[in-house]
């Protein structure tokens, strides 16, 4: 299936999770409550159809076609 | 006697900024916006000796990720996530939705701004925004025009702090308005910040001066032609100013004062 992600097309396997999204984007492994499980902070929040998807949720919350989803973390500002 | 007379320093360092139950021990809040390099923000922030700053949320991007994060962490400088770039109150509070769950902290630099030119908060959505996020939890750290009036108002819906501008982001333009500032001050009961527009040392030792609890700034320093040097500047300035304050500065006389007595002058004949 195909959502958009920041902006873009981005390909996934029909019914993957948002844990899998993040996982894979990110390069780091996560465990079911969506910490990454090499112990450091992820960063990381994302936002599916303009509602933020908390961290707690990532595993059980499977996207659909055409979803968008924001993904971001901290940078330089203000 | 028995109690040695503490140095200017010493004594700013027992007087710590008191936030939503937190201490800071500088009333220097640096912004990391701005910097051209990772290295040079690190020497900057470690030189200006902040223990809060301020990040923006922006889309992941896996060249970037986690350089910020991991000197922030080094250095041991608590984050406040701001919502800067939002228009409206809706995005407002949904970028700090994100931040509280990219940061896990329910601290937020409540940034709404009306147009790209100025920059200048947008009152109405300010307070729309402020409203929810309260609402929701949040300690909202409220980024407003140096209004009195929307300061207290601001601070009567829950804001944890009210930060008002000195100038227009950016401009360097130090504190267009010390009556309004003071006149904020006066009226407050959460901490008052003083937010945008300072352009050098002395203006962030007048925000003290007048009253102001901290003073937040990210530009005059990550565009000095030396960071470092300007930190250092900014965290004795804000010290000084501080110090000042509590101290109690003369009033302000028409005609000159004399300091040395006029009886027992000598003759000349």
């Amino acid at each position: 299936m195909n959502i958009r992600l920041n902006g873009a097309q981005h390909a996934l396997a029909d019914g993957a999770t948002v844990s899998a999204l993040v996982s894979g984007v990110t390069g780091r492994t996560l465990a079911a409550d969506g910490q990454a499980t090499d112990g450091r902070k992820l960063g990381v929040a994302v936002a599916r159809n303009a509602e933020v998807v908390p961290r707690s949720q990532w595993h059980a919350t499977a996207l659909a076609e055409g979803d968008d989803v924001e993904l971001v973390t901290a940078v330089q500002g203000g | 006697m028995g109690e040695t007379a503490l140095t200017g320093t010493q004594q700013a360092r027992r007087d710590p900024l008191t936030v939503d139950g937190v201490e800071l021990g500088s009333r220097l809040i640096m912004g990391t916006g701005g910097a051209p390099s990772l290295d040079g923000l690190g020497a900057a922030l470690v030189a200006s000796g902040t223990e809060l700053t301020t990040v923006a949320m922006r889309r992941y991007s896996p060249a970037e990720s986690g350089s910020l994060f991991q000197l922030l962490a080094d250095h041991n400088i608590r984050v406040l996530p701001n919502t800067a770039g939002c228009f409206t109150a809706r995005d407002a509070v949904l970028t700090a939705e994100l931040a509280r769950e990219a940061l896990e902290t329910d601290w937020v630099k409540l940034e709404v701004i009306a147009d790209e030119h100025t920059l200048l908060p947008d009152a109405l959505e300010l307070v729309e925004a402020t409203e929810q996020l309260v609402a929701r939890g949040f300690k909202v750290f409220a980024y407003t025009n140096d209004d009195p009036v929307l300061a207290l108002r601001l601070e009567n819906l829950g804001a944890t702090a009210v930060m008002p501008l000195g100038a227009p982001i950016g401009t360097g333009l130090g504190i267009l308005n010390p009556h309004n500032i003071e006149l904020i001050v006066s009226r407050a009961s959460v901490p008052v910040v003083l937010d945008a527009g300072i352009g050098t040392a002395s203006d962030a030792a007048l925000a003290m001066e007048l009253g102001c609890d901290a003073v937040l700034l990210a530009t005059a320093v990550t565009r000095a032609q030396d960071p470092a040097l300007m930190g250092e500047a900014f965290r004795h300035a804000v010290i000084a100013g501080r110090l000042a304050r509590r101290a109690g500065r003369i009033p302000r006389r028409e005609h000159a004062l004399a300091s040395s007595a006029m009886e027992g002058r000598a003759e000349f004949l």
